[in-house]
């Protein structure tokens, strides 16, 4: 699959959220241009989306959709999704959170914070879950946790490598301490899935914080990072009004986890698909006889 | 029954005079020794670990500790485990399962220490890594909640068979501050935030998330940190001879069906 065609379908997807003429007037700057959180360039939302939504200037590389991630990641109508229509209660009563989740619902398309479901890439057979920062910042309560957790335990059972698209604001306060247990859960599955000898890849995105850094993104057999994202546990402002001091720009970036060994590569987004699947083909048991692992790709 | 506040439970949780696990140790076991260091960066103090008897049985203990005063606070960083800390527990819980004694867990802190070099030495790596790695060890594990649960800070040491919660302990996703700054921009409305997130033990039994109620001493554990102690040494005690007879097959089955089964969702 050539990489210019996967892009333009981000780019017509993208360019599509341009809904109304109003809209488009208030809005004018923020749509035509696109200003990098890590390093402040201003570039044209054009040029920006034409590669692929990297900044021009620092390779900073910039947030997809679910959709847009599954689009440029998996082969051409290989993913069959499961658990589509998962949607989560309101179990601790929390004020305004169902009218939350409905307006969200109505404007991402999504029923909740991540797709899971089965796919190849590259013809490998794998699980594939990728979080969306558009729903409630791919926020984990008990549906992530959940559909998570399953295609955890449906690569187990199926013997498939599971690659999971990391990010997320960390654990959903609306659901109390229901969100946190689901840190626990999903962890159990991935220790299971590795007990049973399975390969697990973390691809951590922007920005990977709180309680899914702080559960199942960090627990990949291989963790791969984009360059620049933002990739922690505490929130910058909250370690900054710890120490009373401005922190590094490069603080909890892709490249600082990679020097502080917490990530194994940073991979720009044009070399994921034939890393993940070079990766996969390493891990099989008969490419240990043929041992022509990678080179047909 | 208790019927306490979450913001008035968080009032007496967080007095100074609440006994500490420095305080209930020497109540709960004999014969304690400390045990140092995580083996790979440092010791760190605000989670103490070791092993003793409990009730003529080898066990291991870990736990975070607040201070007393200032200067045991100073020491123990009020409570707030760095990375090593949890590495630390997990030494402390491998070893404990090589040598097949059970794990007892106590727990009270505001979380897990937000700073630079936590994140340089990867508190979410080595929250996580407890989390997946207590799931599965072979040895039952029993956590009591004494004071406050902070988060993911708190559950890094929550992964067990049975986990009990002193009556007014707190049990949260996230600071009540933290809430508070969230939804109304306004830390200094904690109380309120305390009473949305319904994280007290009740609450919590409610959600099949805490499976005992301990008792404190009237008017709460500062008023009798013997007879609380007491009270939780009964309840460790019944909890491990429930799963000391169980099957290590059972157990772990157990354990992952706990948390397993945690999550209210819809399928439509
Ligand atoms: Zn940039």
């Amino acid at each position: 699959m050539v990489l210019e065609d996967l892009f333009s379908v981000v780019k017509t997807r993208f360019n599509g959220d341009q809904k109304d003429e109003e809209k488009k007037k208030t809005d004018i700057p923020k749509d035509l241009m696109f200003k990098c959180p890590r390093c402040s360039n201003v570039a044209f939302m054009d040029d920006f989306v034409a590669i692929g939504k990297i900044c021009p200037n620092c390779g900073y590389h910039a947030r997809l959709s679910a959709a847009e991630r599954l689009e440029v990641t998996a082969d051409k109508g290989s993913f069959k999704e499961f658990d589509g229509g998962m949607i989560s209660k309101n179990p601790i009563g929390f004020d305004g959170y169902p009218e939350k989740q409905e307006a969200l619902r109505a404007k991402t398309g999504l029923k909740d914070a991540v797709i899971t479901g089965e796919a190849t890439i590259h013809g490998e057979k794998l699980v594939l879950g990728i979080m969306d920062s558009n729903y409630m910042m791919a926020s984990m309560g008990s549906v992530v946790g959940e559909k998570i957790t399953r295609a955890f335990e449906y690569a187990t059972e199926n013997k498939l490598p599971i690659v999971i698209f990391t990010c997320s604001g960390g654990a959903r306060m609306q659901e109390g301490t229901i969100s946190l247990m689901q840190m626990a859960k999903t962890c159990a599955a991935a220790q299971k899935h590795s007990q049973s000898g399975g390969l697990y890849i973390t691809v951590m995105t922007d920005p990977t914080t709180g309680g899914v850094t702080a559960s199942f993104a960090s627990v990949g057999d291989i963790i791969i990072a984009e360059p620049k994202v933002l990739i922690g546990f505490a929130g910058r402002r909250v370690i900054e009004g710890t120490i009373k001091q401005r922190l590094p720009d490069d603080f909890q970036s892709a490249e600082f986890l990679l020097e502080h060994g917490f990530a194994d590569m940073i991979v720009e987004r044009r070399r994921l698909r034939r890393t993940i699947a070079h990766l996969i083909r390493l891990h099989k048991t008969d490419s240990r006889e043929t041992g022509n692992g990678g080179t047909h790709l | 029954m208790n019927d306490l506040t979450a913001s008035e439970r968080l009032d007496l949780i967080r007095n100074k005079n609440r006994p500490t696990v420095r305080d209930y140790i020497p109540l709960l076991f004999d014969d304690f020794f400390e045990l140092h260091g995580d083996r790979l960066y440092g010791d760190d103090g605000a989670v103490i670990g070791g092993i003793g008897y409990f009730k003529g049985m080898p066990v291991t203990v870990i736990a975070t500790v607040k201070g007393r005063n200032l200067e045991e606070n100073k020491a123990s960083n009020f409570g707030m485990p760095h990375p090593e800390g949890y590495r630390k527990a997990l030494r402390l819980a491998k070893q404990a399962e090589k040598f097949q004694r059970p794990v007892i867990c106590l727990v009270d802190t505001s979380g897990a220490f937000c700073g630079i070099e936590a994140e340089q030495r990867g508190q979410g790596e080595a929250i996580a890594r407890n989390l997946m790695e207590f799931s599965s060890l072979k040895t039952p594990i029993i956590t009591v909640i004494l004071g406050e649960g902070g988060s993911g800070g708190a559950l890094a040491l929550a992964v067990c068979d049975e986990l009990a919660m002193l009556e007014n302990a707190l049990y949260s996703v996230i600071s009540p501050r933290g809430c508070a700054s969230i939804l109304w921009k306004d830390a200094s409305r904690e109380k309120e935030a305390c009473n949305v997130l319904k994280i007290t033990a009740e609450d919590l039994t409610g959600f099949g998330i805490c499976d005992h109620i301990i008792e404190e001493a009237v008017g709460g554990a500062q008023n009798g940190p013997e007879q609380t102690a007491e009270n939780i040494s009964e309840y460790i005690c019944e909890a491990l001879e429930r799963k000391m007879k169980k099957s290590l097959d059972e157990l772990l089955n157990e354990r992952y069906t706990k948390f397993r089964k945690i999550g209210e969702f819809s399928e439509i």
